[in-house]
């Protein structure tokens, strides 16, 4: 008889905090509906309790989000003049002083409480989101795959060289995104070409690492603020490491179009020369670009390197010595953290000025 | 002299904030008092919660194990009313306890979400890490123990004498850790060694409340 009571006491006291803890969350996390005004415009109406972030995408405003609305990227940063509530600790590490002072908040750590009124920036109101299929893929170096995509509805985008998308990696019923660079050129308006490297456990990359020609892909765009100097005298310097090649070559392409007589200057890091990819296209480029000069140097040159007449060591070196210390000259880095910081201390000693240089580092 | 139910509790009360202090007597509720003891306000808010939780959940864990546990021949020994069920359920006390806090701490959660965000975060993973504070556990297993004889008065006051006593306890660390900022520490005791030992040294000068009230 024991038994008995003891299951039915377990369970009547299980039963009877589940239905206190839900009348509770139905008084307690009640929002009801939130009148939400961007930038002016027509506002509108969402249900409380989600995040700023979700209530926008639902909107189909797509601001940019690295990390799922973990709060680990601060690029869902949006301006909120009333209807936030309190800074958040989350977001302290990712504002400084002139942004907390405007009222800037990141949209995935502000939960929607009350009527809003917040202003984004307008670049994020014309990123759209596409559908795609897979047209073509290829592996370019043992762990970094070349993804081609035709946008199918819309069927185009208008994108400057350097900008990013964002993918829609399906986890389940909802999606997460993740950004990657583009490496086409802005003039073939109706594709996106990806180069992505597999990350082991990475979610957005064991996705496109999968993807096959056929499949459909969703994503949204452009966004990025590098916006190319379109002085014909400006040097360009493309100073990347690993797949932060993606938007080099997106620049360059454009330039051998637009611009080929164009100053500009490639410096490539990669660790062995299996991680040099592009070598050969480069090459065929310089024939039509008489001022592109491309510096590949190989950090970690192994047995198969014997025949390597380029440099070697970090690519940070080879900028210090081939780098002019004069003239109208933009920078566009983009690789892993250390070398943008190793790279940026080289470019302050050539007195480049922090405004022309621009970096991603995702 | 016949002490009174009132006196008692209230004996009780002050016995468990100064000389049975659940956590630098009995040294219970360690980790989140490590942890949240660096910011003055954090440990409040911490304190609070913490006796919110203590005092309710060591009140509905009372009615459960008189009203329902325990035996109908333990209760006639204890001269406490008959329980609703005869048979000796005891065996499930943990459980239950452990249940009812945990139900506690979600509502208190919610609770703390909607009126207070800022606290919400500052106490991060802390806040779901009450349910399994041994402090509340020891509270609740303590105060049935059949020599102490406690009745719901006396176990109200428990509750919220130990509750208070870690808030008294959490608050006093951190404002001895906002002055060790500028103390000299040695390099390899920083952090926990010397919150430790600050610790028991606060231990050892609260058994100086020995012999005030008793429990």
């Amino acid at each position: 008889m024991e038994y008995v009571y003891s299951l039915l006491v377990l369970s009547v006291l299980g039963g009877a905090l589940a239905a206190l803890l839900l009348i509770a969350d139905r008084f307690l996390c009640n929002y009801g509906p939130c009148t939400i005004n961007v930038n002016e415009e027509e506002p509108f109406t969402i249900d409380g309790g989600c995040t700023l972030l979700d209530a926008l995408y639902a909107q189909r405003i797509f601001i940019p989000s690295a990390c799922g609305g973990q709060g680990t990227c601060g690029f869902c940063k949006v301006q909120i003049h009333s209807g936030g509530g309190p800074t958040l600790p989350t977001e302290l590490a990712f504002l400084n002083a002139e942004e907390m002072a405007n009222h800037t908040r990141l949209a995935c750590q502000v939960k929607v409480k009350e009527d809003m009124v917040i202003h984004v920036r307008e670049d994020f109101l014309n990123v759209q989101e596409f559908t795609a299929v897979v047209t073509d893929a290829r592996m370019v170096t043992a762990d970094t795959r070349e993804i081609h995509l035709d946008l199918k509805e819309p069927a185009e985008m208008d994108f400057r060289p350097g900008q990013y998308v964002q993918i829609a990696v399906p986890t389940g019923k909802t999606a997460e995104y993740r950004a990657y660079s583009i490496c086409s050129k802005p003039s073939e308006k109706h594709k996106v070409e990806l180069l992505i490297r597999l990350i082991p456990g990475g979610l957005g990359s064991t996705y496109m690492h999968n993807v096959q020609p056929g499949d459909e892909v969703v994503l949204t765009g452009p966004y990025g603020e590098f916006a190319m100097d379109e002085d014909p005298d400006s040097q360009i310097i493309c100073v990347g490491g690993g797949c932060g090649m993606a938007p080099m070559r997106s620049i360059l392409r454009h330039l051998s179009e637009v611009q080929p007589d164009r100053p500009c200057s490639l410096y490539f890091g990669a660790r062995t020369s299996r991680d040099a990819m592009y070598m050969k296209e480069f090459e065929e480029l310089s024939k039509k670009m008489p001022n592109l000069h491309v510096h590949y140097a190989l950090s970690e040159p192994g047995e198969e390197d014997k025949d390597w007449d380029g440099e070697t060591g970090f690519i940070h070196l080879s900028v210090q010595e081939h780098m002019a210390a004069d003239g109208k000259r933009q920078a566009f880095l983009c690789g892993p953290p250390l070398m943008i910081e190793a790279t940026m201390k080289v470019l302050e000693e050539k007195k480049l000025p922090r405004e022309k240089v621009f970096y991603d580092e995702f | 002299m016949p002490e009174s139910a009132l006196t008692a509790a209230a004996v009780i009360f002050l016995a468990a904030i100064l000389t049975n202090n659940i956590l630098l007597s009995k040294f219970l509720g360690m980790c989140s008092f490590i942890a949240l003891s660096r910011n003055m306000k954090t440990s409040w808010g911490m304190g609070l919660a913490v006796t919110f939780v203590t005092v309710c959940t060591a009140m509905l864990n009372y009615a459960i194990y008189y009203g329902v546990l325990i035996s109908a021949a333990d209760a006639a020994l204890q001269g406490r009313p008959a329980p609703w069920i005869d048979a000796d359920l005891t065996h499930l006390a943990f459980l239950v306890f452990i249940m009812s806090i945990a139900g506690f701490v979600q509502l208190v959660e919610m609770v703390i979400e909607r009126f207070s965000p800022v606290l919400y975060y500052n106490l991060g993973i802390y806040l779901p890490l009450i349910t399994v504070n041994c402090a509340i556990l020891g509270v609740s297993v303590l105060m049935v123990d059949p020599d102490r004889k406690f009745d719901f008065l006396a176990t109200a006051a428990y509750g919220l004498g130990s509750g208070l006593g870690y808030l008294l306890a959490i608050c006093l660390m951190a404002g001895l850790r906002a002055k060790l900022e500028h103390a000299d520490v040695p390099k390899a005791l920083r952090g926990l060694g010397i919150t430790v030992i600050i610790t028991g040294v606060m231990a050892m000068a609260f058994m100086g409340f020995t012999g005030v009230v008793d429990l």
